[in-house]
């Protein structure tokens, strides 16, 4: 069977905002069956839901229209079809976004399916007895600051969007390889319950998810792991074989690197036990895979296996954590690090007399010990920046910590300089419960231009 | 001594509160080393000052490599920690500090 008889998947986004030139070169030239654009990280869905609620038509991606209307030209010239979560909170005004984009620019035959159901937040306010995976706590503890809830569903919802013959698949909350293991059901018939290619179409997905982190991208170290271009760093395809054995690559004159090396540092990337990494699709068991070079940037898999899948769905639910506070201000030359110190004890200093309190405070100094924490043989910097930042439930205790640290420049130490504008985050934070199955309904809604 | 370094490179993903890093060989020799040495214990003396843990660790002879996960390790989770890499991405860089005996004697 040539390379061209195999399906290909292309990956076109790992986060909401990732580079667009190189899904736009997979769209022209990789000779793609599927593109497919992962944009939610896990609170992305609570921060669009709230968009949402203040302005009804909005709560997809951000940058939906900047991404689909560079790719979508070259999608549809070559018949590639788009799998994407980036309706995010609100796939029918995505889809509806995206119909009219079309339309303008003369695009014709785009279609879309809508998948729905995700949406869970009615349902969980009904079940507050659910743990919560993380703390064991009931959800209802987290009930009265919900920002949204969202089931991770699979990819057999994906396949019957697909089998809809829609060119785009517009999504919510779906598990991420899920949108890779759709296309593959849709494209060879397979059944749900066909472990094996399951199994394979679950650790290629797992592979692309993260787009660039298996061709070279997160991956370099001047000297001693080497990337071809990095700067024109391409993204990767999977090409998948009717048995499940699949192959990663990419274009060969796209920047980057597929070999053994990048490609097992993105299997283990985000797995805990490799025996057994659940989806909403399977239970995947990548310890039995081989991995052998079949080419320039071109990697083989066989041998994925995988378990039937759990009777529940995961559930993210974003909660409104409080406020996070921050400041920074450098310091260099002789005693920059005494210097850093002393003021962050007198900005602490200041805020408990201006009677404010924080649960959680953390001092930074960038340069020596921000990232790693402190080691006691490490050196002390030339120059350093402080930072401070502070956990509260009070908005005015956030604010005053930027205030606090800015206002060193001419009532600190000597010589600070750099103050960042104060910084106020509000946090949305994320837990996890599992729900049965039966209590969800995955649904898809085709969409064309009038 | 060897340095993880030197024969290992190594990758970090979050999940929640729990840091996931692996180690992976770049040859026969490197997997003996990492697999007779690179023990929990040896790797929660490096990380025991940002994480709580507990840790565990998983042998993947097939890739020649380790994948340890390690809770509490970063802030109270991804979406509220107050640190600057809440995702803990750069934790694989700590790891690659670490130093091993090498050769047994």
């Amino acid at each position: 069977m040539s390379q061209r008889e195999l399906l290909r998947i292309g990956a076109g986004a790992s986060f909401a905002d990732d580079r667009i030139a190189p899904a736009v070169d997979l769209a022209e030239r990789g000779e793609l069956d599927y593109l497919v654009f992962e944009c939610l990280a896990e609170r992305t869905i609570a921060r669009e839901n709230l968009t949402r609620v203040k302005q009804p038509d909005k709560g997809y991606t951000p940058r939906l229209l900047d991404r689909m209307g560079a790719v979508l030209p070259a999608c549809v010239r070559n018949q590639v079809r788009i799998v994407s979560n980036m309706g995010a909170a609100n796939p029918e005004a995505a889809a509806r976004l995206i119909l009219r984009h079309a339309k303008e620019a003369a695009l014709h035959d785009v279609s879309c399916a809508v998948v729905t159901g995700d949406d869970v937040a009615d349902l969980m306010r009904g079940q507050p007895q659910l743990p919560i995976m993380e703390s064991g706590e009931p959800l209802e503890t987290l009930l009265p600051h919900m920002a949204s809830a969202n089931a991770y569903l699979g990819a057999d919802v994906i396949a019957r969007a697909l089998d809809t013959g829609a060119s785009v698949v517009i999504t919510g909350r779906v598990a991420d390889p899920s949108l890779f293991v759709g296309p593959a059901m849709h494209h060879y018939g397979w059944s749900y319950d066909d472990w094996s290619r399951i199994a394979s179409a679950t650790a290629a997905g797992h592979l692309l998810e993260c787009c660039a982190q298996v061709s070279g991208g997160c991956f370099a170290d001047p000297g001693k792991k080497d990337v071809f271009d990095l700067a024109r760093l391409g993204f990767p395809y999977a090409d998948v074989s009717p048995d499940g054995t699949f192959w990663v690559g990419k274009l060969a004159d796209a920047g980057g690197r597929v070999d053994l090396a990048t490609c097992k540092e993105q299997l283990l990337y985000e797995l805990h036990d490799p025996a057994e990494y659940i989806t909403p699709d399977c239970v995947l068991d990548i310890t039995a895979l081989e991995l052998e070079q079949t080419g320039p940037d071109r990697v083989s898999f066989r041998g994925a296996r995988a378990r039937p899948r759990t009777p529940t769905y995961k559930v993210t639910v974003g909660y409104h954590d409080g406020f996070i506070g921050e400041g920074q201000i450098s310091y260099a030359g002789p005693n920059a690090v005494a210097k850093a110190k002393w003021a962050a004890d007198i900005v602490q200093q200041r805020l408990s007399d201006r009677g404010f309190a924080f649960p959680e405070t953390r001092v930074d100094l960038i340069g020596m010990s921000s990232v790693h924490g402190m080691s006691e043989s490490r050196p002390e910097p030339y120059e350093v920046r402080l930072r401070l930042a502070c956990r509260t439930a009070d908005r005015k205790a956030a604010e005053a910590v930027g205030f606090e640290v800015r206002a060193l420049h001419v009532n600190g130490p000597a010589g600070g300089g750099g103050g960042s504008d104060p910084l106020v985050k509000e946090v949305l934070a994320v837990q996890s419960v599992l729900i049965p199955r039966a209590l969800v309904d995955p649904q898809v809604h085709v969409t064309r231009l009038s | 001594m060897v340095r993880v370094y030197d024969i290992a490179h190594s990758r970090a993903g979050d999940k929640g509160d729990t840091s996931n890093i692996s180690v992976i060989a770049y040859d026969a020799a490197g997997w003996e080393i990492l697999r007779t040495q690179l023990t929990s214990e040896r790797v929660m003396a490096a990380f025991g000052h940002i994480a709580k843990g507990p840790i565990r660790r998983y042998e993947l002879p097939k890739l020649q490599a380790l994948n340890f996960v390690i809770d509490h390790a970063l802030g109270g989770g991804v979406t509220r920690s107050l640190a600057q890499d809440a995702h803990g991405k750069s934790l694989s860089s700590l790891m690659l500090t670490i130093e091993l005996p090498g050769v047994r004697a």
